[in-house]
């Protein structure tokens, strides 16, 4: 256990150690300001009918932090170490493939989560100017963040594997972004579906994460969601260990 | 503690490692020699567990590699290729992290890592940032880390490639100071520092075995060469040399009235006798008779000439 820990503490650390970690959360803060402001102006005073957890989600930065920065969180996990030879080091000592797969995934998944703290904090400053808990109720907004922590693990499981494929971390981002945009999109099929109820269309809402984080932002914890986001990190996770393990492969 | 059968590596078509066997005993510190692309990293990284063979068995300390990976690690101090270090942590901070990756107790870890920075001499530099070190110091640092959980097996990847003379002899003495303690793998491409730190050599040559053995021993069959100076014309000592017959002679004539003459393949062991009663005869001064003890160099040029040039 603690040999996990230190390696999460290592993970951790090398996003503080230099600039990478502060130019990522700088950049979600400034999405997270401007989608705020919009959320703001949009509401301009008159009552709203949903939440606001709802409206935000509705707006493109949550969907661009997730889009954008997820990849640039995962690409140097596995690549960065591929590519300066520590990673050698780091296989030879006694620590568990697992181990390191499950060390690298808890800490991008730690660093994604705390990306998200300024958004408490625009949360706290509405709920103290509009007081009613009904607008900004707690039950959405704990069932909101539990969304974006189920997101962020299929999204920080996907960028691991991207990044375990390759010793490039600019291919490691690459390829975590088309895989995200990829699953983003197929989602977005549901809305041209519209009422088809063939398999693709079926297929299309399953997927369709915007779907998934819209009932999360309701207050609604949907089973579904939950087995749909786990059981496709715990897939990646596999995969990643896969990937890990195949070095050793006759 | 190594025992290494058949080993063979296949990179698609390229064959790495072709059918190697050597064993190292307990406290022996051992060379592994070769030129470049031999085969002496992808062996080390097999035998320490980070790559898999193609065939072959490697068992460490009577674990195989393969089914009891964990086991291997936990005996073993590895300083890969090119000693990869992260450049964002602190020298100590890095030792405290590997500490902790092979499991030292808490108490214990800090005594060994005060232990490891005392032996590797990186005392001045513990406070500063690894990517901010000189070449020598970023050794030592690998070395310290190899040496931190005091393993049964330390195994150095070209330990003093890049370093300066100064730099290079402090690593060497460090290795020596390790033999008798811990079992010691060195690979290396220049054959002097194998020479003066190695008991034992096995040497490598396009992923096959040269040779494997005591360091006398291959000396042994290596040809000696007998070097003479005598006073004499070069054409009177030209046709002496070939009278002699005592193998290849070379003889070049020296700016004072000397001829040196070199004497290889010499096999006799009397060859020096029987030079000296000749020039004797000759009235010929002889001012230089000696017996040139072969390098590893010669050696190692023997070995490739006869067996890997006409493959």
């Amino acid at each position: 256990m603690s040999v996990f820990r230190a390696l999460v503490r290592r993970e951790l650390s090398a996003f503080f150690q230099g600039p990478t970690g502060f130019i990522i959360i700088a950049a979600v803060l400034f999405l997270i300001g401007l989608g705020f402001v919009v959320v703001l102006s949009g509401l301009n005073g008159q009552a709203t009918p949903i939440p606001v957890t709802q409206v935000f989600y509705s707006t493109y930065f949550f969907w661009l932090i997730l889009l954008l920065i997820a990849p640039i969180i995962t690409m140097r996990s596995f690549a960065m170490e591929r590519a300066s030879g520590t990673y050698e080091s780091l296989m030879t000592a006694p620590v568990g493939d697992w181990q390191v797969v499950l060390s690298k995934f808890a800490g991008a998944l730690i660093f994604y989560a705390i990306l998200w703290v300024p958004l408490l904090v625009c949360s706290v400053v509405v709920r103290f100017y509009v007081g009613e808990s009904a607008v900004l109720g707690l039950g959405p907004m704990v069932t909101s963040a539990l969304g974006i922590l189920l997101v962020g693990c299929l999204y920080m499981s996907m960028g691991c594997f991207a990044s375990a494929l390759t010793r490039n971390q600019a291919v490691a981002a690459v390829g975590g972004f088309a895989m995200g945009a990829a699953l983003f999109f197929t989602g977005f099929f549901s809305y041209f579906a519209g009422d088809r109820s063939d398999w693709i269309a079926q297929l299309a809402r399953h997927v369709s994460l915007a779907n998934h984080m819209e009932s999360f932002s309701r207050g609604v914890i949907d089973l579904g969601a939950v087995i749909f986001f786990l059981s496709l990190t715990a897939l990646f996770l596999y995969l990643t260990h896969k990937v890990v393990e195949s070095r050793r492969w006759k | 503690m190594i025992e290494v059968h058949n080993l063979t590596k296949r990179y698609g078509q390229h064959v790495a490692l072709d059918g190697v066997s050597f064993s190292v005993g307990c406290g022996e510190v051992v060379g592994f020699l070769g030129p470049n692309g031999a085969g002496k990293s992808t062996t080390m990284r097999i035998l320490t567990t980070f790559m898999a063979a193609t065939s072959g068995s490697v068992r460490v300390g009577g674990d195989c590699v393969f089914e009891n990976p964990m086991r291997v690690r936990e005996r073993i101090g590895y300083m890969p290729e090119n000693n990869p270090l992260p450049s964002d942590l602190r020298v100590g901070d890095y030792l405290k992290f590997r500490a902790q990756l092979k499991r030292l107790a808490n108490g214990d870890s800090a005594n060994r890592i005060a232990k490891v920075i005392e032996q590797c001499g990186v005392a001045d530099v513990v406070g500063r940032f690894i990517g901010q070190l000189s070449r020598g110091y970023r050794q030592r640092v690998g070395l310290a880390d190899a040496l931190l959980a005091k393993p049964e097996l330390i195994v150095l990847d070209e330990p003093t490639a890049g370093l300066d003379p100064n730099q290079v002899r402090s690593v060497r003495r460090l290795i020596r100071e390790l033999a008798g303690g811990h079992t010691v793998l060195i690979s290396s491409h220049i054959l002097s520092e194998i020479e003066m730190t190695c008991d034992r050599v096995v040497i490598l040559h396009e992923g096959r075995l040269l040779a494997s053995g005591a360091l006398e021993e291959l000396m042994a069959k290596a040809n000696a060469a007998v070097v003479a100076e005598v006073r004499a014309s070069l054409t009177d000592a030209k046709k002496w040399a070939a009278k002699l017959a005592l193998g290849q002679a070379e003889c070049a004539a020296r700016q004072d009235g000397y001829v040196r003459c070199q004497f290889t393949n010499a096999k006799s062991a009397d060859a020096r006798e029987k030079i000296f009663a000749s020039a004797n005869e000759r009235g010929w001064p002889l001012r230089e008779l000696s017996r040139q003890a072969p390098s590893l160099e010669d050696l190692f040029v023997n070995l490739t000439h006869g067996n890997g040039g006409g493959k």
